[in-house]
Order: C-alpha cells, then structure tokens, then sequence
C-alpha cells in the first residue's frame, strides 16, 4: 500500500541528479562563462548551454505521460493490484463469476478517482511553476546594452543580473558588485534555513576594487565551482581573470535563489546554478508519507479480512466438492457440464470454485475503503483549513495541512514536545522593569503599555471578525506590480507601525521578521527612573563642565547612570538603519575580541592614534580588521609587551580628557548623521540584547554607533560619548556572561561591564566591606536585588544581573597580558580562556538587574494545561539556558509551583547513572508507599466507582515497581549534557523511568540531535504517540522524527514548517487541532473504518449464506450489477458524509472538557475487539436478511433474481439504517445523502430493470424490480427485516448509553444541556480545578445527584474519606487551602449549584494514567523548614519554586559519588527509607560544607 | 496510502513567491459558513434508554397487529399437496420413477387419487414442485442464451458460448441452446374431479397467464416474422432431453415455440432448491360454484421428468392466493415474534431507565 514518495521534488531533484551525472562524465566540476560574450546571434554557442536553465518544473506528468506514468505509480499499491488481479480472474471463462467487463467497473473507478486527483495537484503544480517561471528580473541584455526585465525562466547560467532591495533572487548567483560601499550584500535566508537575522555577503574579492558600476561588458572572467549540491553552507570554486589570476569563491560570495536582498541598494551577479540545481530546489524536499495508528490498525484488519476471506472461499469450495461426491456419477441435469461437454472431477471444480469465490466475495476485502478513507482526509484537511478559529489575523495565515494522511492521528497522540522560544513564547523579548542599585523599578507604566498592546489584538480581532477583511490590495494582474507592492509593503513595514497586529501583519506580508516590533521597542520609562537618570547626567554634565572628577558624583546616582552604560555597551548589538541600505560596518565576528594582539592595544593606547586613528576608522576599518591585520601590524614596529604596558603607562595620562570628549566619530557620514534617532534600528543576536538597548534608549541612553573598537552611546545632556572598547568577552554558555572592557570616555577609567545570568554573577559580586556605610549598602543593595530577582523569576522574567568593576591599568594590563597569552595558546586554548575571563569577571560591583518577558504567546499557559488535561505529556525541549526555560515552564504553567521538582544535572556519566538511580529510588520512595496508605485506599475505592479511566490506569498501575508509569505531580528538569549521559543506551531505560513518572519534562540546552533522540527514543521504547512542535531550523530533526510534526510558521521562518506535517500559525491552535479537530478527525475515520468492515461483511455474508442453498457452486442472488456498484454507489455516500461531517461531541464541549481526548489517546472508538464485534454483529445481521426473505419466500415459484433483489434492498436499508445508529449529528447532509442512497438504488434498480430484455445475462433482471414494487410482501420484509436486524445494536447502544456511558457519551449529554446551565457547570469546573480533595470522579460528576438521600450518601463518602485522611497532618491544611481558594465572589445560589453538581477537574483527571495522583495531594503544602531560609543559595530551584523542590545534583568538582539530595520539607519523607536518610544526611553534611 | 499535498504550493518550495506578498494579496481568512466551520444544524440524539424507550414500544405495537393480521390472511389460503415421485413402493408413480432416462420414448401414466377436504373458492393455481433441484446452480444459471430466446435470428443460428456444451447437437444449433431449455420440465398433469356420481370430470386447466407479462411478450419472441415456426425454426435441432422440437410444445400459435408459457416459467431459475412453479390455472366460472369443490380428484401424470438420479422429488401443489401471495405463515410470525421482542426489551429498557437512568445521566439537568 505504500505508495512511492516520488512527487515534485525528488522528483525534481532526481532530474537534476541525471544531468548531473550527465555532465559527470565530462568533467567533475562546473565552469561558467559569461553569456554575454557569446552572441548566440552570431552562431556562437554559449558554453553555458549544458546547464539546468531557471525554468523550473515540479510537475510530475506531461499530457503525454500521465496515463502511463499515473497507472504505473497506482500500481505500487497492492490493493489496486489485488484489484485488477481480480478483475482480470474474471476473465478466465472457467472461474468467471461476472461480465468480465463489468468487474473491471470498481478497480477502473478507483484508478481514474485517483488519477483525477492526481491530475488536479499536478495542474496547481503546473499553475504554481507558471507563476514562479513568469516572475520578474533584471538581466543584462548585451544587445540592449543595460539591464532589462526578464521572467525568471529565461534566465541562464551565466547571465549577469542585478539585484534591487527585497528583491528575490531567482537563482544562485555569484556576487560580483554591491552598492554598498562594503562591498557587502545583506540577504534573508528565512525561507531556506529559518533564520531571521540579515546575513552578509561579500562580493568576490577581485572585484572589490571596483567602482559601484560594474560593468558586465568588461567582465571577462571564467569561474569554475563545484557541481550542483545541496549543501547550504558550502560553496567551492575560484574565478580565473584574465590575467590568469586566480580567486577563490567561498559560501560568503553566493547569493542563493529564494532569498531576498535586504539593506542593499543594488546587487550585481552572475548566475551560477539556475532552476533545478539551485540550492534552494535541491534541497526541497516534497511532502512526507505518514502512516497514521488508525491505518497501521486498519491494516491489521485488512489481513484479517483477508483471512476471513479466504477461510470463506475454502469453506465454499470444500463444501462444492462435497457436493459433488455425493452425487457421484449420477450427474444431475443442473450440474452443468464444462463447456466442451467434458465432467468435471470435483477436486477440480473444487478448486475452480475456490478462485470463483475470490470474485464473489472480492466485496469483503475493501475496495473502496481505501479511496473512501482519502476522500474524508480531504475532507477533513479542507475543513480544518477553513477554520476560523485557526486563523491567525495577524498573519493572514492558517493553518496547513502538508501530509494529508494523518489528519486522525492528530486525535491519538500522548506526547507532546514542544520547543520553547517562538514556540511557546513569541520570540520577542520585552523589557519589563529593572532594579538599580538596590532599588526595584516596577516599570507600571509599561507594564500597562504592554496589556494595552493585547487589547489592540484583541480589539483589532474583533473589528475584522465584525468588519469583515482588512482592505487589501486588489490582486495584482502583471507581475510588475506585483513587485511594486511587495516593495511597498516592506519598506512600509520598517517604518513604524500602529500597532502590533499592523506591524506583524506587514512584517509578514514582506516576509521580513529582521526588526523588532514597536512592542519591543516602545519602552515606558518609569517616571522616577528617569528624573533619576537626568539628574544624574546633568550633574555629570556640570562636573564635565567644571572639569570636576566624576568620582564626586553620589555613588548611587553614578551606579545609575553606569547601569544604563551597560546596558547600552555590554552587547553585540549593531545599529542599522533601515531603509537605507546599511552605512556602516558590522563584522560580529571581529567584535568579539577587538584587540586582537598586543601591538593593537599600543596602537590604541597611544595618544597619536586616539587623535587621528579614530579619524579614518570608519573608511579603514574594515580592511584593515579583516583584510590583513599584518598590513596593520607591519605599519608599527612590534615592541615586546612589557615594554608597551610600561609604554602605556607612562603615556596614557597625556591623553587628557579632551579628546575623549571629541565629538560624534567621524566615522557617520552625513546620511548617517541625518537619520532620526527613531529610525535607528538596532540588530542583535539574541533578541534579549535588543530589548535591553532599545530599554536604554527609553532612558536616553542610546547606542548610536558601534565599531569594532568603540561604541559611541549618546546621553542626556551629555552628548554622544565615544567609548573606547578594549575588550570583549562573548557570551557562553558555561560563563552564562559576557563582558565588555571599555575605557569610561568620563571617568577615564578602565570599566569592566559584566552582564549575566543572575546565579552566576552574585557569585562574583566582591563581598562587601561590611565595615563602612558603602559596604553595608552594598550589602544591602545586593540583598535587595536577589530579592527583586526571585520576584523577577517567579514572574517567569528572564533575569540578568548587571555588574561592574574598575581596573587599574596595572591590573588591567597585567590581565591583558594573560589573556593574550591565552588567545595565542595552542593547547587547551578554551579553558585558558575561560580562567583568563574568570580572572577578570570577579570582585564585581553589582549595579542591578533586569526583567526581561520572553512574552509568552496569547494563550499558551491554558493551552497548556487543556493539554495536559486531555492526558497529553509534555515535554518541553529547548536549546535555552537552564534559568530561563525553568521561568518560561513557570509562566506557562508548565511547572506547577505546588509540584516538586527535580533537577539532574550531572557531569559524567556515573553520576548520571547515580542520579537517575536516585530520583526512581525517590519517586518510588515516595509515590509508591503513599498510595499503600489506607487513606489513599479509601480514596481509591471510592474513585474505582466512577474511574473512567480504569481501563488504562488499571493497566498502568498494576504495572512491576521497575517501571513506575504512574505520573507524579514532579517535574523533571535536565539539561543537555545530563541529557547526553541519559540517553546513552545503559542509562536511557532509567532515563525513561524517570521521566515518564514526571509530569512534566523540561529539557535545557538541548541540542538538535538530542531533541530528535528523545522524541525517538520516547517514541519507541514507550510505543505513544509522539507530536514535536517547533519553529525553527534547529526543530527540524525533532519534528521529522516525531509521528506528528507541527511547525510554526511565522517567526523563525519556514524551515520548521517545510518540514512539518501540519504549520500552525501559533501555540495555542494545537488546542483546537488536537482537542477538537484531532478527535473529530480520529472519531470520525475510525466509525467509519469500522463501518466499513460491517458493511462489506455483512454484504459478502449474505451470499455465503446463500452458498448453503445453491449447492456452494458460486451462484449468486444479487445482480452482479448490485453487486459491483453496491460499494461504489448505492452505498457510499452516506458514510462518505458522515465520515466527514459527524461531530460526536461538539466544538466548545472538547475545548471545555479536555478530558474527552483520552477517547483518542486510548484508541477507543476502534480497538481491535470491535472490529470483531463489527463482524459479528454483521453477520447476524446477514444472517437476518438472508433469511427473513428466505423463509418469507420459501417454496414459492419465485425466481432466483426476484428473490435476490428484495435481499439487496433489505441489505441497503439495514447498512443505511445501521450508519443512522452511529450517526451522531444528522445534519440535513446525512438526511439528504441517505434519501440520496435509497433513491438511487431504486432508480438504478428500475432503469437497470428497464432498460434491456436480452442483456446482462445471466441474471436477466427485466422488470423485476418493477414487479416487486407492486408485491405487498416486498415492502413487509422492507420494514421488518432492518428492525430485526438492528434490534440488538440499537438495544445495546441504549442500554450502554444509559447503564456505562462512556466520557464522549457523556460530553454529547453535556451538549445537549443549555448553555446557561452548561457555563455554570464549566465554571465551576474551573473554580475547583486544582483543588486536590476529591472522591469525586473528574467531570463525570457534573451529574446532578437525584435525591438528597442520594446528595447525602454522597457526601458523607466524602467526608469518610477526609477522616481518614485527617490522620495525615498536612491534609487539614489542604482542607484550609482549597477553602481559601474557592472564591469569595460565587453567590449563594451558585455555592448551592457548586454543591448538588460537584465538578472536580482534580488532577486525577489531568492524568489518565493514573489513579496515584490524587493522594499527592497530601504530599503538597509542606510546613516549611527553619532550613529553608539557609538553603536558599544551594538550592538554586528555591528560587523558582518558593514551596517544595528537590535538587540532585553531583557537585561538578568533586570526584567523590557524594549525592546532594535535598528537601527543604524533610519531614514529610518520614523515616521508612533509611538509605534515603543515609542520603539525606550526606546531602546535608554536603550543604554544610558549601555553605 | 497516497501521500499527496492539500497545497501544492508550498511542497514546491517556493514559499517567498507563492506567498501572500507576491500577487495573491486577498486575505485567507476562512469564510464564516454554517457549513465551512462546521457548525450546520443538526439533531443530536442520544442514544439512552430513556429516549429509545418509545420507539421500542410503537414498534412493538405495531408490528405485533400486522403480524396477526398477516397470519391470519396466510391461514386463510387453502393448499393442497401431493408428491407423485414414485419413491415408496405404494405410491402409483413407483414404477414410472424407475426409470431414469430422459429418452425413453414410452410414455408412462400414472394415476394419483386425492381428497380435497375443503371445497376452493376463488381462481385455484396448480403448481408442479421440485425438491433438491439447483436451478440456481451457478453454472446452470447461466446456461441459456437470451438473444435467441429474444428471437434473435443471428443467435438461433449461432447461439452463445454460454450454451456450451448444449449449443450444438450433431453441428446444428440448439434451439433452445443451454442446461436450464435441456432440463426443461416435461411431465403432463391432469386433472380430474371424481363426481360422487361416479363420472370423471375433467377439470379445465389454463395454460396461459401463468408467466410474467414481460416475459412473454417483451421477453421471449420466435425468431422471425414467420408465422409458420417449422419455417422460422429451420436449421436447428431441439434440446437432447427433448421429446418435441420447440415449434410443437403447444398446438396453439399464441403458446408456441419460445413463447410457449410452459417454457418460460421453466427458464425463470427458481431461487431455491426447493422450489414451485406454476403450471396451470383453475378460473373459477362462476361467483355460485366453488371452483374446486370438496371431493374426491384423480391427478394423472405423464411420467417423464426423471428426479430419482440426484434424490429429487416431485410435487403436484394446488393453492389459491392472497393478496400476499401463496400460503406462507411465516411472515405473520416474523412480525408477532420481533413486535414482541421489541416489547419487552422496552420493558427491560424502561426497568433500565428506572433503576440507572438518573444515576450518572446529566440529561437529567437540563429536566
């Protein structure tokens, strides 16, 4: 069944791949000439002609190959082969058991329903290559002389083309000119890896020298690369002048088709790879086949139809021979001889009937199935792209569906794992509020500027949800101006925008995500913050003024000002404009250590060059920092470096203040000078470093200019101040800081400006000097700040401390001179660095910290936890850092405060092993022994009565001690290198153990390669459902490997969703995909599937029955007519229509109860037992309508086909009537589509019966139908049959709609309830979720009890319950906290509500796995431990989770197995576990000696 | 199974075109129908024994007086049976039923006195009843060729290879070609009335009517315009069991040949081994004298059609009918029996409904 993946792209690809190795054979590698210098006008060939032109063609077919080609791929299928094996049986006169051409009739439907489809998809492809071939680009035209427009298909390798701001490249193109004076062309590449940041390109060294006019006609170059590849980030070859020089092509010097030019004004370059060999189309990929658990399942019931099947035809054909033998030689006169008047022996007829039964019941094994179940993926694919609430305004997107075929596992799945940046959260970093010195700024102003901004969303949202669509652009008809408004629409969406939405919508539209949004930028300035930092800098300016010291100035006041210094400096943020293409220089790559070698820092420290060096700068700085730093170098004679450090010292006060003060560098030429400081955009690697300047900015303090050796920040009243940067420290990830070394243009001091994760820099805060004032308000200040900071982190803020630290000169070039002997070092360079870093980044001076929001997407954290209602785990997987996805995980809700948490993080791969050892030992310890408690019991018992989930829990919890699949109300936070030890193959089952006992995990710093090795091995090992959702390239794998991929689409750019079998817009729209769309489509394909196997059981049965009667030779009752079409026809429409159409449960009912997705999750709609449940009940269904009409016509004359038809109409009726039992919804689609049905086959029946005296031998069928209509014993077997028929399902739908309803029965009740009646239950439900006590079922307990007798009886079970669990201290206080919950607001009449409906979403029904989770209820609400204050520090999870966490770490420096194993509530864990005590007590030695 | 792309679009990779910047600026925003968000209205039943209780009780209601009134209706239908197949050593037609051939040329007469105890109304049909004779025999089935029984001349000269291997008999074709012609009944019945006075009254049979309208006339034609059929079926042969060729089954011109009645009924497979064909009719004369009265008749049979080879038998049946065709009770008990059942699971279901209905039912709230 597997049909071949080939399709457009590989398709493409594999074209692609047969020139090329074409060409192999002439040489390996690719040489390009310039096309104009061949004139084809003159006969000369281009040497370029071999070559793939830029027309591209994803179409699989062509007019004259579809037929062929299309039959040839339908054949892979085995059914269509089975099909048309059958069909050709019946060619064979001895087995035949119809017109051999009739029996051709399905397996030709089926093919040419395919082949059409298959030809529509191939026509869009066409459409889609038509509109792609016929864009537009400038192309140098040698007999125009300039450059003139082409379509992008008649573009040619070796054609020069110029290239205008956002425009698309059409193909891969060597860069050989670019306006910008840099030599630099700035293009996105979010369409082929995903990344949104602006990468820069180089032109091709030789032609660096050129003037800003390239000249194609003067080109005269011959290039040779690498052959077409698919590798992204490798391109090899030179260019060979004329001059026989040769130069080589590096990644940096290609432009790849699909990207779009950006920040430059104009691009030149010569095609190299066009159409098909590009990299962009050899890297594409078509849509992946999937195939979904319903199908695998339906396969298995495929096999066994199979095998009915067979053992029918068997029983059919013994029963034949039998048959035969008993008559022995007395042939009868209707054992009719073989045509040539030859006898049959009845072995052979035995087997001739064999293959003749094969046709017969051909029926049983589905041929319609298969295009049926396609038909209602389309269905079920168009209607989940035509949902609204899928819709995302914002971006005029919704959600696409890439893989058709897996629509229901949607509804199935049980992991989910969820990338964390731009996934859960918007990938937008907002500054929330700082805390400087000691002193917390709430930053309320901005706080509501940010809620304002949702409100414009919301509000937004809501006027074109009234209004209609947002005025758009007409289409546009010429591709001219199709260009003309992409253009618009970009340069638009740089300016500012009005709102988010706008400005989202606009970014969007131009496909550019580079510029952060005015959200990000627009900071409120808290009022105080600012009066405090103008004050401070008019002093400054007065002090500047007065030549006064700047170390007058209040400390505190001077600690402000330098905070928003840091901020401004301590980055790698590069400022651009952004419409004009970019002006300045921005080389990452050399910011990250600007002092390169010591000769560097004389040069800069000299006065000479601070006077005039800084001049020329701007013009030099570039060639001399990358072209050759020997050029540099060689200008200066190299002194050793002791000798420039005394050099230094002497000189460096000669450098007065007053050239610091120079005014703005030179390096801004005019344009640069004239742009608004608005306009200014700022570029950073990480988006957290932006919102921090655009904060500054908020303050006046604004980076205005950064080079490679100074950073030029403008300040109130002071002016732009030249900051001389000496030295960057880059961010890593084990320092978790970076640090930048300037010379303080006001101080003239040698500044130190660390930022960083806030645990790592208290540490390096200098212990104050507790004997003066300073030093206690140090110590004050650094006390307060780690207050404000786990505020700030419980908020879910990402936190950064901000820090800084004097030098001397002295101990600055004594630390210079390390570090450089560090830089230079061969061996083990990384670790010296990192001491040489440490070296400096100690004894800071902490100047404050800074919240940052990662805003979460709108809605994730109830996303989330409807999710994880619905039984769904999830992981989160991310590359972050270990504090910030904790936070993240917190803000929504992914963490739970209440829950416990345990961290592993371990350094090798015994501890690893020690650690997960420890934790299992520990939520056994815990979790296990508890639930033997008899309260626990209690409890149990009095869930078991209503425990819908008993079937799976019952299966889970009775599960070994090994394997603990309970889930815990714990957390589990790892981090990549843990993560590396546990999922070695010794250690992954532990892994597994632990982790599936968690409720949810959190993976930090992962790396793509582990994202998809635990998708896989949770996929494997636990044999769930897995769903990875993502949005960037780094999700790809996870996404690939997972059963369902979701990628984003939106921020990160398309990798992750080119990838994905489903692109969502945004997080929370994997609500509604899974709860409702995936249970619809599960529920519905399943019925259907299900409905399937009846009806063809059924039918096929009825003629063996008859098989019985007619002396098993074959023969039967119903027309083939009927036969053949009865499948593709008569019967077809209704299920086709209940398979797309039927909701069990309606839309707000699975949003509201997240429970019903369990239903999905546990396979129940479709579980192996009912497909044999199916066959039963359609055998005695057959067995009903064959007999019926049996003994209704019992020796009667009636003839074989007028007995036959009544059959197939009772057959009919009861199939349709059965798919009314399990019709759910009955729309006026379901009526119309079985009246259709029954009409058709009526109408069918009486023209068929009509039509012709002499044909369809050998049934003959004239007038049967016709005559039967007058028979009044026709219309009582018509109405009694199907009764009788159906009598058992619909008797046994209702008893167990009434007696054991299940969870979906009960949400379809629910439904019918009016809505006011409905709201209050759902808010109840909210209300009490979390409230841990309860005896009560989750949700099934919205019934009403009957009577008070029932009320009470009720009750006092509850409060059985609760006295024995009184027992346990910690219970009461749960008892008091739930109380305390409930809210205050809820009128009496609601209270009394609350009473007689108790809905108790408790946690037990979050998780369905398990009974366990409801007596962890006792576990929670911990007294707290006098020792909790002291461990605050070790504990560095304390500061996530104020009430209860557990941390197992191995301390990282020690070679001994000493395991930290802590509780800050140790009480609880009571003393039946000595080795945990053991442990403990080791832990807490431990914790004395780290503190 | 087949791994196709709703968007054909996207697969391609061209997202930076294809997308909404370039030419397509019209918003995706799905349209707001009923049908598109799937929110068409619809009548949601549930399945519960409180809302099915109804219907079990109206069907069983119902059902259970039309099954009285169908038992009755079939009870008042008189039918009398006779099984002539010679197989007891008493019965007259034992020596007949020894002999097994198709081609004996002597004709053997057998007499069978009965008894009708209840005198017959209204029009009485005979009908000849075969036991253990597949007709519906699928390669019997078959065996015929409806061109030529269409009289189709090109077909009576050439009839289908369905026929095979009774399509040609000594070269000549068959006609009527095929098994079910070749084993076409061919024993006589007559019937006669045993006055009390002691004379033998013979009872008029109609021997037209008896096959379906369409058969007859639309059906079955002798091939050409020939009046004369020996003419018309010149060049052929008539089936190996034959006596007769088929031009001289009936003397009457309207009865002969393929649209001889006998031989349609015959070419109309019965469905079922066991099966009755209708032979002749009895009109009833007149509204004053039933049309069989009580009394003693003689069935007389001309013995030809051997059974005994694949243990079959032969029956002579005479029947009047209903409304609802011949006698058959079982329909009237299939619709007592399934209104009672229907009754008393109502009765379970409303017990059901009465202990468990409200126990976790929150249909209940909304009452």
């Amino acid at each position: 069944m597997a049909r071949q993946r080939g399709d457009a792209g590989t398709n493409a690809a594999s074209k692609a791949r047969r020139q090329r190795k074409k060409k192999a054979k002439e040489n390996k590698t690719r040489t390009v000439h310039a096309s104009i210098r061949h004139d084809p006008s003159k006969g000369e060939e281009s040497p370029n002609r071999h070559y793939a032109n830029n027309k591209i063609k994803t179409t699989k077919y062509t007019v004259l190959s579809f037929l062929p080609k299309n039959l040839f791929e339908q054949f892979h299928r085995f059914a269509n082969v089975y099909f048309v094996f059958i069909a050709l049986l019946n060619f064979v006169p001895v087995v035949n058991a119809f017109q051999p051409e009739l029996a051709l009739a399905p397996v030709v439907f089926i093919l040419s329903v395919t082949a059409i489809k298959d030809l529509w998809e191939d026509y869009r492809r066409h459409r889609s290559d038509k509109e792609i071939n016929h864009m537009d680009c400038l192309v140098y035209g040698r007999a125009e002389g300039r450059y003139v427009e082409k379509y992008w298909k008649e573009v040619r390798v070796g054609d020069f083309i110029k290239l205008r701001c956002n425009e698309i490249l059409p193909a891969d193109v060597l860069l050989l000119s670019s306006s910008d004076p840099d030599r630099l062309c700035h293009i996105e590449t979010a369409t082929l890896d995903g990344e949104t940041n602006l990468k820069q390109r180089q032109v091709v060294r030789s032609f660096f020298e050129l003037d800003c006019d390239f000249d194609p006609l003067k080109y005269n170059s011959v290039i040779e690369c690498e052959k077409p590849n698919n590798d992204l980030n490798r391109f090899r070859g030179y260019i060979i002048h004329r001059s026989g020089r040769r130069d080589a092509l590096y990644k940096e010097n290609l432009l790849l088709r699909g990207c779009t030019i950006r920040n430059t004004e104009e691009a030149v370059g010569i095609v190299i790879y066009a159409g098909h060999e590009t990299k962009a189309m050899l890297n594409n990929n078509g849509p992946r086949y999937k195939r979904s658990k319903l199908e695998r399942q339906m396969n298995v019931d495929v096999f066994w139809c199979v095998i009915i099947l067979l053992v029918m035809c068997l029983f059919a054909a013994v029963g034949h021979g039998l048959w035969m033998f008993q008559y022995g030689d007395k042939r009868p006169v209707f054992d009719v001889l073989g045509p040539d008047g030859t006898d049959l022996s009845p072995i052979m007829s035995a087997i001739y009937l064999f293959l003749t039964m094969i046709i017969v019941f051909q029926v049983l094994i589905p041929i319609s199935l298969f295009v049926s179940i396609e038909i209602v993926k389309i269905c079920q694919v168009y209607f989940i792209h035509q949902d609204m609430d899928l819709y995302d305004e914002e971006t005029d997107s919704h959600l696409q569906c890439r893989a058709l075929n897996i629509t229901e596992d949607l509804g199935q799945m049980q992991y989910i794992f969820s990338d964390k940046t731009g996934t859960l959260t918007e990938n937008k970093m907002v500054f929330r509020r700082c805390t400087v010195t000691g002193v917390e700024y709430s930053h309320d102003a901005n706080a509501r500027r940010l809620a304002m901004y949702q409100e414009i969303d919301s509000e937004e949202e809501e006027c074109t949800s009234h209004g209609g669509t947002l005025p758009r652009r007409d289409s546009v008809t010429s591709h001219q101006s199709a260009r003309v408004v992409l253009r618009s629409q970009s340069t638009k969406s740089h300016r500012r925008t009005g709102s988010r939405a706008e400005a989202k919508r606009a970014s969007i539209l131009s496909k550019h995500t580079a510029f952060s949004s005015p959200m990000e930028k627009d900071i409120t300035p808290d009022p105080q913050l600012l009066d405090k930092v103008n004050e401070c800098s008019s002093q400054m300016d007065f002090m500047r003024f007065h030549s006064q010291p700047m170390s007058q100035l209040p400390s505190d006041l001077s600690d402000t000002i330098d905070f928003f210094i840091a901020l401004t400096i301590c980055n790698t943020v590069v400022v651009s404009s952004p419409n004009q293409p970019r002006q300045k220089v921005r080389m990452r790559f050399e910011l990250k250590s600007p002092v390169k070698t010591i000769e560097d820092f004389i040069k800069r420290f000299t006065p000479s060059r601070l006077t005039s060096g800084s001049n020329n700068s701007s013009s030099s700085s570039l060639i001399t920092n990358r072209s050759s730093n020997k050029g540099c170098s060689s200008l200066l004679s190299s002194p050793s470096a002791e000798s420039t450090l005394t050099k230094l010292d002497e000189e460096h006060p000669s450098g007065g203040l007053d050239h610091t003060f120079s005014p703005v560098p030179l390096c801004y030429d005019a344009k640069a000078l004239t742009l608004e400081e608005g306009e200014l955009r700022y570029e950073a690697e990480s988006p957290d470093e932006a919102a921090l300047v655009y904060a500054a900015k908020a303050y006046k303090c604004s980076l205005v200019g950064r080079l490679p050796d100074q950073v030029t920040v403008e300040l109130p009243h002071l002016g732009k101040l030249n900051f001389e940067l000496l030295h960057t420290l880059g961010f890593d990830s084990t320092r978790k800081r970076m640090s930048v070394v300037v010379r303080h243009p006001l101080t003239d001091q040698i500044t130190v400006y660390t930022k960083g994760a806030d645990s790592v820099i208290m540490d390096l805060i200098k212990p104050p000097d507790t004997g003066n004032s300073k030093g206690k308000r140090q110590k004050k200040n650094v006390y307060r700040t780690q207050n404000y900071l786990n505020q700030y982190a419980a908020d879910g803020l990402r936190t950064l401390c901000i820090a800084k630290k004097i030098l001397t000169k002295e101990e600055y070039a004594c630390w210079l001179q390390r570090h450089l002997q560090a830089e230079t070092s061969i061996q083990g360079r990384e670790q010296l660095l990192f001491e040489s870093a440490l070296r400096l980044e100690t004894n800071l001076q902490l100047l404050g910290a800074t919240g940052i929001e990662d805003r979460l997407q709108d809605g994730v954290p109830e996303t989330i936890a409807s999710l994880r209602k619905a039984g769904l785990q999830i992981w989160v997987l991310t590359g972050d850092k270990q504090e910030t996805a904790v936070n993240i995980a917190y803000a929504c809700k992914l963490l739970d405060p209440e829950e416990e948490i345990l961290t592993l993080n371990a350094d090798s791969q015994e501890a690893c092993a020690l650690l997960l050892e420890e934790s299992l030992h520990y939520i056994q310890a815990k979790f296990l022994c508890s639930s033997t408690e008899p309260a626990t019991k209690a409890l149990h018992t009095n869930l078991a009565l209503f425990d819908i989930y008993s079937s799976s829990s019952s299966s889970s919890s009775s599960s070994s001690h090994t394997t603990p699949f309970t889930v815990h109300r714990l957390g589990l936070v790892i981090d990549g290198r843990t993560l590396a030890y546990a999922l070695d193959k010794s250690l992954e089952d532990k892994f597994l153990a632990v982790a599936r006992s968690c409720r949810s995990v959190l993976c930090c710093r992962s790396t793509p390669l582990q994202k998809s090795m635990v998708v896989k091995l949770v996929r494997n090992k636990l044999k769930v459902m897995t769903l990875a959702i993502g949005d960037g390239a780094n999700d790809v794998s996870m996404i690939q490997v997972a059963d369902v991929g979701v990628g984003i689409s939106g921020q990160e750019g398309m990798q992750a969703v080119m990838a994905s079998d489903f692109a969502l817009p945004r997080f929370r729209y994997l609500h509604k995909l899974l709860l409702v769309h995936g249970h619809w489509c599960y529920s519905r394909l399943a019925n259907m599937i299900l409905y399937f196997f009846y009806k063809n059981a059924m039918f096929v049965a009825l003629i063996f029955w008859y098989q019985f009667y007619c002396g098993f030779s074959g023969s039967a009752m119903i027309d083939q007519w009927y036969l053949i079409f009865f499948n593709l026809m008569f019967s077809a429409f209704p299920q086709l229509i209940t398979g797309t159409l039927d909701k069990d449960v309606s839309a707000e009912t699975l949003q509201h109860l997240p429970q019903l997705y369990v239903n999905g999750q546990n396979s129940e709609e479709y579980k192996p037992y009912m497909f044999w449940m199916n066959m039963i009940d359609a055998f005695y269904q057959s067995l009903i309508c064959f007999f019926i009409p049996y003994f209704a016509y019992a020796d009667s004359d009636v003839d074989l086909f007028t007995w036959g038809t009544p059959i197939t109409t009772l057959a009919l009726i009861t199939i349709l009537l059965h798919l009314g039992i399990e019709t759910k919804t009955w729309t006026w689609m379901n009526w119309l589509s079985i009246g259709f049905s029954v009409a058709l086959f009526f109408t069918v029946a009486l023209c068929y019966n009509a039509s012709c005296p002499t044909c369809y031998s050998p049934s003959n069928p004239y007038w049967t139908m016709q005559r039967l209509l007058q028979d009044p014993v026709f219309y009582l077997l018509c109405v009694v049959t199907p009764f009788s028929a159906l009598l058992p399902r619909y008797f046994y739908r209702a008893c167990q709609g009434t007696l054991f309803p299940s969870p979906v029965q009960v949400g379809r009740q629910f439904d019918k309830l009016p809505a006011e009646t409905r709201r209050n239950i759902l808010s109840l439900s909210r209300v009490k979720v979390g409230s841990p006590l309860s005896a009560r079922p989750p949700f099934l307990s919205l019934t009403k009890p009957f009577t008070n007798d029932c009320n009470k009886k009720d009750q006092r079970s509850f409060q059985g319950s609760k006295t024995t669990q009184t027992k346990h201290g910690p219970v009461l206080q749960t008892e008091e906290e739930t109380g305390r919950q409930s809210p205050t607001g809820t009128t009496v009449g609601e209270q009394g509500f609350l009473d007689r409906y108790t809905l108790v979403p408790t946690e037990t029904d979050t998780l369905p796995y398990t009974k366990d989770a409801a007596p962890l209820s006792t576990e929670q609400h911990s007294p707290p431990t006098k020792g909790s204050e002291c461990l605050r520090k070790t504990l560095e999870l304390s500061s996530w989770n104020p009430s209860d966490s557990v941390q197992l770490s191995l301390p990282p420096d020690t070679d001994s197995h000493c395991v930290k194993y802590m509780r800050n509530s140790e009480e609880k864990l009571g003393s039946d576990h000595a080795f945990h005590q053991a442990h403990r007590t080791k832990a807490e030695d431990s914790l004395h000696t780290t503190l | 199974m087949m791994a196709t792309s709703y968007s054909a679009k996207d697969e391609d990779g061209h997202i930076t075109v294809s997308g909404p910047g370039a030419g397509t600026l019209r918003s995706k925003k799905p349209e707001n129908t009923a049908f598109k968000q799937q929110r068409l209205p619809a009548w949601q039943p549930i399945l519960t024994a409180g809302t099915v209780l109804p219907a079990f009780f109206i069907i069983g209601l119902i059902f259970i007086p039309i099954g009285i009134g169908l038992y009755v209706t079939s009870n008042n239908i008189k039918e009398f049976e006779i099984d002539y197949t010679g197989v007891d050593m008493s019965s007259p037609c034992f020596n007949c039923s020894q002999n097994y051939s198709w081609n004996s040329t002597r004709p053997c007469t057998c007499t069978i006195p009965f008894y009708l105890e209840t005198p017959y109304e209204s029009n009485v049909f005979m009908y000849y009843g075969l036991s253990n004779f597949y007709q519906n025999h699928r390669r019997y089935v078959k065996s015929r060729d409806d061109s030529q029984l269409n009289g189709d001349v090109g077909s009576l000269q050439k009839p289908s290879k369905e026929c095979e291997p009774y399509a040609y008999h000594e070269n000549r074709p068959v006609a009527p070609c095929g098994a079910i012609a070749n084993s076409m009944f061919n024993d006589t019945l007559e019937l006669f009335y045993n006055n009390p006075n002691g004379t033998k009254l013979q009872i008029p049979l109609t021997s037209t009517g008896i096959a379906w309208w369409t058969d007859k006339h639309v059906k079955f034609r002798n091939p050409g315009n020939d009046p004369n059929l020996t003419a018309a079926f010149q060049g052929t042969t008539k089936p190996v069991n034959w006596r007769r060729p088929v031009y001289e089954l009936d003397s009457d011109p309207e009865n002969n040949g393929f649209i001889n009645e006998d031989f349609i009924v015959w070419m109309r497979t019965a469905a079922l081994p066991t099966f009755r064909k209708l032979y002749r009719i009895i009109q009833k004369k007149n509204s004053m004298v039933p049309t069989l009265p009580r009394g003693n008749y003689t069935l007389e049979v001309v013995y030809n059609y051997p059974v005994r080879r694949f243990e079959g038998r032969k029956r002579v049946i005479l029947s009047t009918i209903s409304w609802m065709g011949g006698k058959n009770p079982f329909l009237g008990i299939a619709y007592m029996t399934v209104g009672s059942v229907c009754f008393l699971l109502g009765v379970v279901l409303l017990i059901i409904h009465h202990k468990y209905g409200n126990r976790n039912n929150s249909a209940d709230i909304s009452n």
